[in-house]
């Protein structure tokens, strides 16, 4: 019966919430089939300990591939890497979370593979044996409904969308081969910024400001109000602010920047453009504060509050410190 | 040196999605198109280092409907030398369109290929990763700083939270992020040299895709919200809602 194939990326050791996002995923599609979930991670040497605890993820199978020269992604080794087990293997599913990492390995597996690659996957399940996956484009105006052809689906998925693996029973884990693989690229260095703080397209919770915020001096208010909503809130930013040098362009949320699918998206100062609706609409809850009661974005809000943000946002962040303190 | 520019003509990214009623695509009528606003930057880049380096050539080559040569004359008008138009339908499948450009741009004599790091209409962030693999060659996405001395190149490319630096040998395929640059608006004289400059035409025929377009949908309208109150008052209210109803608190 064939399985389901997921890449894991660890982090300083640890297993992210996207990568369990995709295993959770694969082993739903491989019980589908009746298939075992087999997971690929690839790190520096020390990285199978990491991966114990990926195999307590329900995983049967799990691969690891180390080496020094991947203390940081090496695309081109992972992409071969890869690509050469889903030849040796049965897969009829190949997931990747859609992080940097994932975007920029899963096409190169599709092209060695000769197989389409369906990204930022928001629904998948089974028809008559085929994988059909359903996903955003236009950067969420309007979503397709794909069908796989017979072989592997090659997929990322959007964060926050799929179940993240629970706890299943230890599988085995091996070593991966990588004997003659070399990278056309070398990563060289990674600059992390803020890492205390998780990026836009991580959180489960996105506070984001625009131009009604008046000025780059004023964010330490939104800044409270992450700080507020706890370890899984991000900052976001419009279009507007990004443009004006506000923001950096890594905070963006929109078509020309990140489309974002957290639990809870806080709009503030931010009228709603229509960009701007595409990137954060799918937010499971949003909450628009603006002065403009004819702001386009209250139509899209949840939750809507007419006021000076200035005034608004001290208040409410004391008033999410309490109601989270009360927990 | 020569680049070599991959575009693609988009619907403008302030356009009200309407999709055909039998579910097939984008209902075409009234939709403004453009130069892929991320390919943009991949132009940029290509001018300012023939600009700086006195020589070289920028060719532009576009996949898709006849239309597709308004966009390309945009480019031309922005500073690129020549253009070729792989004419076709277009399709949603980035690894036919990949394979039909590498086809186009093997043999050519090329030290960078430019690709935006994704095209505003089919998302996918997947056509530069392909191409690079069916040419053999290195490739970097996400790139919003790029450096090259002699024959090797050094990339700065957005990552979560931060940036990685990558290092390759030319040639290369680069797709590229906001940041880099400063795209230029074509100057009156541009817009008179592109009528003149070459651009050349080719039907192609794309391979059969192994994943299938079944059908376009709008997303579920917004189910209808509250406003919960204005001003201060209302923040009690706010946050009880999201905690009590909500359940995101």
């Amino acid at each position: 019966m064939p399985g389901a194939l997921a890449y894991a990326e660890i982090r300083e050791g640890a297993v992210s919430r996207a990568s369990r996002e995709a295993v959770g995923l694969a082993r739903r599609i491989a019980a589908d089939a009746g298939g075992e979930t087999h997971v690929v991670a690839l790190g520096p040497p020390g990285t199978a300990e990491a991966a114990a605890a990926l195999a307590g993820f329900g995983a049967d199978h799990t691969y690891v591939g180390e080496s020094e020269v991947l203390t940081l992604c090496q695309p081109d080794i992972a992409a071969a890497a890869i690509a050469r087990l889903v030849e040796a293997g049965d897969y009829d599913a190949v997931i990747f979370a859609a992080t940097a990492q994932g975007r920029d390995i899963a096409p190169r597996v599709g092209a060695r593979l000769g197989r389409s690659v369906a990204s930022e996957v928001i629904e998948c399940r089974r028809e008559d044996g085929a994988i059909v996956v359903r996903r955003p484009m236009y950067a969420g105006k309007a979503i397709a409904t794909l069908r796989f052809t017979p072989g592997p689906a090659v997929m990322t998925i959007r964060a926050n969308v799929f179940a993240p693996a629970g706890e299943g029973a230890a599988g085995e884990i091996s070593n991966l081969d990588l004997d003659g693989l070399e990278g056309r690229v070398r990563t060289a260095a990674l600059e992390q910024g803020d890492r205390d703080r998780l990026d836009v397209s991580e959180a489960t919770t996105i506070v984001s400001g625009g131009r009604g915020m008046q000025g780059p001096e004023h964010w330490p208010l939104l800044e409270a109000l992450v700080e507020a909503l706890g370890d899984e809130a991000a900052l976001g930013a419009s279009r507007a602010v990004v443009d004006a040098g506000w923001r950096p362009h890594g905070e963006q949320v929109g078509q020309t920047g990140k489309t974002v699918s957290p639990n809870l998206y806080f709009a503030v100062g931010i009228s709603g453009a229509i960009q701007h609706l595409a990137g954060m609409r799918t937010a499971k809850v949003i909450v628009a504060i603006n002065r403009d009661a004819d702001a386009p974005i209250f139509g899209v809000a949840d939750y809507g509050l007419v006021g000076d943000v200035f005034e608004v946002l001290p208040a409410l962040t004391e008033a999410v410190r309490e109601a989270r303190s009360g927990d | 040196m020569n680049t070599i520019v991959c575009m693609k003509r988009v619907p403008d990214s302030a356009t009200r999605v309407r999709v055909t009623p039998d579910g097939a695509g984008l209902d075409p009528a009234g939709v403004k198109y453009v130069v892929n606003p991320y390919d943009e930057f991949a132009l940029e880049d290509a001018i300012r280092r023939r600009e700086e380096a006195g020589e070289g050539k920028v060719t532009v080559v576009a996949l898709g409907p006849p239309e597709t040569a308004e966009s390309i004359r945009q480019a031309l008008a922005m500073g690129a030398d020549e253009g070729v138009l792989l004419a076709c339908a277009g399709s949603h499948d980035a690894l036919s369109v990949a394979r039909a450009l590498a086809n186009e741009i093997r043999g050519r004599e090329v030290d960078l290929v430019l690709f935006g790091k994704q095209a505003i209409d089919d998302d996918n962030m997947q056509v530069p990763q392909m191409v690079a693999e069916f040419l053999g060659l290195p490739c970097a996405t996400v790139v919003v700083g790029l450096e090259i001395a002699g024959r090797e190149a050094t990339a700065r490319r957005e990552v979560e939270g931060g940036h990685e630096v990558v290092e390759f040998p030319l040639p290369a395929v680069v797709s590229t992020q906001k940041g880099l640059n400063e795209p230029r608006y074509p100057s009156l004289k541009g817009i008179m040299a592109a009528k003149r400059k070459p651009l050349e035409q080719r039907d192609v025929t794309l391979d059969a895709p192994t994943i299938e377009f079944l059908r376009l949908d709008e997303p579920p309208a917004p189910a209808a919200g509250r406003i919960v109150g204005e001003g201060v008052d209302a923040v009690p209210e706010l946050v009880r809602a999201l905690r009590d109803e909500a359940g995101v608190l």
